[in-house]
């Protein structure tokens, strides 16, 4: 099978690794980079489990086709935090008991992450627009919700 | 296994979609095919820029079948189709669905094609393709039908379209029903009225029996009641896990007259 070199940024570091034809960037991101923050939840645009950003905006990786990142710059959840410093999304996660099984949360940290670097202080309508796209089977919502609007109104990270 | 060429235009694209390839958009649609390995063997795209642009010349709006629903919610001169196009799927649908994909989206997806067709928009096909009224590119979009490259969108007369949909899981549900109307009256009598669903056959269909009904008359409470009576005459919606086909012929009318009476309120 003939093999698709990718190059592209991947949480701020130069990539380059080889996509199969026809393969998802989930997967991409998952076995050719060896990122595994990005879930398979569903395969189908319904979970937001994939949740990642490309070029700044919050897309499903399931459904991008990886040989189309060429270039691009690709972030996950991975690359929130700095070792063992957390983004203040993360924290405020763990302070508001905002994951339980936790297979959500990389892509609920995304867009929550992409909310608040373009609002940094959302109502909370504005919080459940932004993570509609994102399932949680565990927590109810509330309590990622409440995660989120802690932050409202502090000044977006680095 | 799936190959995707990527070509510089939209003719040479349109080209490739004539010997049996697939146009990838943006893939939430037809990626879902991929991953079940179903999708056709041959995807084609290209980065055209025609495809994304957005302009505007007299009462005519041309958007490029390239545009994301997203990029309709950032761009101040389409205003009227912002409640449309916030009307589909999540954020992330929204940053990569384009409005091209969505003119072939299968049953109960596309809004935003009900929406065009209730405004009489024209695809402008790549190639030497030509333009198509909706009404013609949706009725046969089961066949190939080569390379839409933009839509031409007459702008609606101030209050005279709205876009309602109707769905049960909120802020982010698939349609139950979504209606568009077009409904001008220019000398107080309504002309050029166009009605049309989503979700109540196998494609975005115009309701032939309300705009007749409600043509060459006042936007009253005795057309409101016309107009809901005959709301899914002639219409055979289909059942899924949402709704059978008999709830969503009852519930048209009383959605259709709720709209309704938020037009004539102007609210
Ligand atoms: C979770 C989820 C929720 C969704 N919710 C909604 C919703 O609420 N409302 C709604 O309307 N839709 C919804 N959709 C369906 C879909 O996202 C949209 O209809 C979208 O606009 C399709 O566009 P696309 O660019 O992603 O299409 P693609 O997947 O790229 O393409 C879809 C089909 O159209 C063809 N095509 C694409 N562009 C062109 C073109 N320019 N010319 C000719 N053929 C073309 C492709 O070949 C393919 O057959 C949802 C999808 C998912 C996965
Ligand atoms: S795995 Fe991508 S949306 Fe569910
Ligand atoms: S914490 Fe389990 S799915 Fe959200």
């Amino acid at each position: 099978m003939t093999k698709i070199p990718v190059t592209l940024t991947h949480n701020g570091a130069e990539r380059a690794a080889f996509a199969d034809p026809g393969q998802n960037l989930l997967d991409f991101i998952r076995r050719g980079l060896g990122d595994l923050s990005p879930k398979y939840g569903c395969g189908q645009g319904s979970c937001g489990a994939c949740t990642v950003t490309i070029d700044g905006e919050t897309r499903l990786a399931c459904l991008t086709l990886a040989e189309t990142v060429e270039g691009c710059d690709v972030r996950t959840a991975a690359g929130l935090g700095q070792g063992a410093t957390l983004d203040p999304l993360q924290q405020a996660f763990m302070d508001h008991f905002a994951a339980q099984c936790g297979y959500c949360t990389p892509g609920m940290l995304v867009s929550a992450r992409a909310l608040l670097d373009r609002n940094p202080n959302p109502t909370r309508e504005e919080v459940v627009e932004a993570i509609s796209g994102n399932l949680c089977r565990c927590t109810g919502y509330d309590p990622i919700i409440d995660a989120i609007l802690s932050l409202a109104g502090r000044k977006a990270s680095a | 296994m799936t190959r995707v060429e990527t070509v510089a235009t939209t003719a040479e694209a349109a080209r490739i979609l004539s010997d049996g390839a697939a146009y990838l958009g943006g893939g939430t649609m037809l990626m879902r095919a991929v991953n079940a390995g179903t999708a056709p063997p041959r995807l084609v795209r290209t980065a055209d820029p025609v495809l994304r642009a957005v302009s505007a010349r007299g009462d005519t709006v041309t958007v490029g079948a390239g545009v994301t629903m997203a990029r309709i919610l950032a761009e101040p001169q389409l205003d009227f189709l912002h409640p449309v196009a916030r009307a589909v799927g999540s954020p992330q649908i929204r940053n990569m669905a384009t409005v091209g994909g969505n003119l072939f989206a299968p049953h109960p997806y596309g809004d935003f094609a009900v929406a065009l067709l209730a405004l009489g928009a024209r695809a402008r096909m790549a190639g030497a393709g030509g333009t198509r009224p909706l009404d013609d590119l949706l009725r046969d979009r089961d066949r190939p039908g080569g390379l839409v490259e933009a839509v031409e969108i007459p702008r609606p007369p101030a209050r005279a379209f709205r876009f309602h949909k109707v769905s049960r899981v909120k802020p982010r549900g698939v349609s139950v029903i979504s209606i568009a109307v077009l409904a001008p009256s220019p000398g107080g009598k309504l002309a050029g009225v166009r009605v049309a669903y989503g979700a109540m056959g196998p494609t975005p269909l115009r309701a032939a029996a309300v705009e007749r009904v409600l043509e060459g008359g006042r936007l009253d409470q005795a057309a409101r009641e016309r107009a809901v009576a005959v709301a899914a005459e002639g219409l055979d919606p289909p059942t899924d896990a949402l709704a059978s086909g008999w709830y969503r012929g009852e519930v048209a009318g009383v959605h259709l007259g709720r709209l309704l009476a938020r037009m004539e309120e102007g609210r």
